[in-house]
């Protein structure tokens, strides 16, 4: 963290912000300025550069054609996969998860080639869309509560060997390898299939994000009695039969 | 054929009547009006009868994301002084209800019909519409309905080589995108608050620019079309620039635009736009919506929000604080199972009015308006709410069955 702000940049919002996703950004935010944080936030649209400088980069779902544009813009650009060498923290969502792995299958059927943050590969599952409640295991070493969210995808994706999956699913299909994996992660970049939007459902991987960003083991406490009631709600709801 | 002196064939006429029976036996049975059952049975005894029950009809079909109840209700309302309209004025707008709706006006000289935007292709190709609205899209259900870019591209698919004249809205560009494969488009300033489905160019993907009320990619030469009809404040400018006032009941600025789509539609059919304005003055609530009802001696204001852009078009058209907002959110089958897209509302619009949170998805509204910054009051039913509300009328907002929900509860 340079000077005494946290920079979050919320990439691409013009092309990735389809499913609530940047609802991820307004709880960095806040979740930061609770803690006596100052937040620069940067929206930065598909015709602009990605700035290097960045803490913590947000990155969302949204529809085929424009994952294919954005995976081709943030290529060409290069500006996230600076940042990330720079030790920056990034958090995708769906589509934007499949970008920063190895490649995926884009609108046109092809395979198109990702941004390499991620030690993953995804492809296109054949048969019914993965749509629902999800609910799943965050990998151990993470320390964090259960996992809750959203899916809507029809992809799939497989972890290589230096990726770990983010959570085991309980419920719902995650990655939808049928291995139970959901998500991915490295020492700082996240990839995970939830929405919800993930940040609302999980503060703590919220918080996870800016201990990272911080440096620090702990953050001062914040309110979390809305999450904490919704998120009993959710996994209540995920584990009663309907 | 014989289809020119008798209307419908024998097995037609029996399909009606079926659906008619299936109908009346619903609605004893207390399931509701009907429509769609009935229509579905006469659908099942004759696949083709919603062509045949519109040969005889000028058909307009009406379609959009938000406002296409209302704007039917409006276009019916304006075209009744060129002769009776039968229409699906209770919003069952898929098939079923669509042809249950037309087998009811054997009169009519209208058939005012609005479509749910799946349907619109193929409704649009089985009824040989003269004329078609297209309004707004923007992103709702996505859990159910796919992509909203997809669905402009099926409008556009199906609508192309249509002979119907489409009234369309040239601020919305997937709407411009899904009508200029149509030869003939009455363009219509409307107006559409919400943009965050159109950053993306439908033609080329390229970055869309939006300065003012223009808009233009900033790569192929796709741009907003002139408009030949406007909504300007509360007056519509009709082809040859003149000023008509816009005198409604119902609220808010998207239902001037809605009166301005309807204005044009009516003048397809000879109906001036003067005559069309003032007619469209006897829209009152529009099943249930923008109703202000008695509830625990409180004026409540029923309005319904289904998605980031209904929500925003309905902020603009509230009492300014301190009036209180009751919201309400469920999300069951009908509204969409995922609760993600109250993140694409600006609750920061409500800051200074007292809010209360109802509904099964409750919980969900609560952790947004907390990370919006808002103060609000979660209560367990509407009764408390509205206990607890300071004075002033209460600004009821609520999504599909939260709706439902609330109109049983308050009785209107």
């Amino acid at each position: 963290m340079s000077d005494n702000s946290l920079r979050v940049v919320w990439v691409y919002p013009d092309l990735l912000s389809t499913y609530g996703d940047q609802g991820n950004v307004l709880v960095v935010e806040r979740r930061a300025r609770q803690r006596g944080l100052q937040v620069e936030r940067y929206d930065v649209r598909s015709d602009q550069p990605v700035p290097t400088s960045g803490d913590i980069y947000l990155i969302g779902g949204g529809e085929d054609r424009p994952q294919r544009l954005a995976a081709e813009r943030l290529r060409r650009d290069g500006g996230l996969n600076r940042a990330a060498g720079n030790g920056a923290i990034v958090f995708s969502v769906c589509a934007g998860y499949q970008i920063l792995g190895h490649e995926f299958i884009n609108d046109l059927g092809e395979r198109e080639p990702g941004l390499g943050l991620l030690d993953v590969v995804s492809t296109r599952g054949e048969g019914a869309r993965c749509v629902g409640d999800v609910l799943g295991d965050i990998d151990g070493p993470l320390g964090l509560p259960q996992l809750t969210g959203f899916e809507n995808h029809q992809g799939i994706t497989h972890l290589g060997p230096s990726a770990r999956p983010l959570a085991r699913v309980r419920l719902g299909q995650g990655n939808g390898t049928g291995d139970g994996t959901e998500g991915a992660y490295n020492d700082a970049v996240f990839g995970t299939y939830m929405h919800g939007p993930v940040l609302a459902r999980n503060p703590q991987i919220a918080d996870l994000l800016l201990k990272l960003a911080l440096d620090v083991n702990a953050l001062p406490p914040a309110d979390d009695r809305w999450y904490e009631a919704l998120r009993d709600e959710r996994i209540a709801a995920a584990t009663q039969p309907a | 054929m014989s289809g020119n002196t008798d209307p419908l064939s024998p097995r037609a006429k029996l399909a009606v009547t079926a659906g008619k029976a299936a109908a009346a036996v619903s609605r004893a049975a207390g399931r509701g009006s009907g429509s769609v059952i009935g229509g579905r049975v006469a659908l099942k005894l004759d696949p083709e009868l919603l062509g045949r029950l519109a040969q005889h009809l000028d058909v307009i079909l009406v379609s959009a994301t938000n406002g296409k109840t209302t704007t039917t209700r409006l276009i019916a309302e304006a075209l009744g002084a060129a002769g009776p309209v039968v229409s699906n004025a209770l919003g069952a707008n898929m098939p079923a209800g669509i042809t249950s709706a037309l087998a009811g006006g054997s009169d009519a000289k209208f058939g005012v019909i609005e479509v749910d935007e799946k349907y619109l292709a193929g409704v649009a190709r089985d009824v040989a519409p003269k004329a078609i609205a297209l309004l707004n899209l923007s992103r709702d259900q996505l859990d159910r309905a796919g992509e909203t870019r997809m669905l402009a591209e099926r409008w556009r698919e199906g609508l192309s080589g249509s002979k119907a004249v489409i009234i369309a809205n040239a601020d919305d560009p997937l709407v411009v995108w899904a009508a200029s494969s149509s030869p003939n488009v009455v363009w219509v300033a409307a107006g559409q608050e919400w943009k965050d489905d159109a950053w993306s160019c439908p033609s080329c993907g390229g970055v869309m620019q939006r300065p003012g009320d223009d808009w233009f990619c900033g790569e192929c030469g796709f741009r907003r079309p002139a408009p030949s009809w406007a909504l300007s404040g509360d007056h519509v400018l009709d082809p040859h620039g003149s000023a008509w006032p816009i005198h409604l009941q119902l609220p808010g600025r998207a239902n001037k635009a809605n009166a301005a789509s309807s204005a044009a539609v009516a003048a397809v059919f000879g109906v001036p736009p003067q005559v069309a304005l003032e007619r469209m003055y006897q829209v009152q609530a529009v099943a249930g919506r923008y109703d202000v009802v008695q509830f625990q001696g409180r004026d409540l204001r029923l309005l319904l929000a289904k998605n980031p852009a209904g929500w925003l078009e309905t902020f603009s058209l509230i009492d300014p604080p301190p009036s209180p907002v009751l919201l309400s959110v469920n999300a069951r089958g009908a509204d969409g199972t995922d609760t993600s897209w109250l993140w694409d509302v600006d609750y920061t619009r409500l800051a200074g009015h007292p809010i209360f949170v109802i509904g099964d998805r409750k919980l969900d509204l609560a952790v947004r308006l907390e990370v919006a910054g808002l103060d609000f009051r979660v209560c367990e039913t509407v009764d408390e709410a509205v206990q607890l509300a300071p004075p002033g009328r209460i600004e009821v907002i609520a999504n599909y069955t939260a709706f439902q929900d609330l109109r049983r509860r308050v009785g209107n």
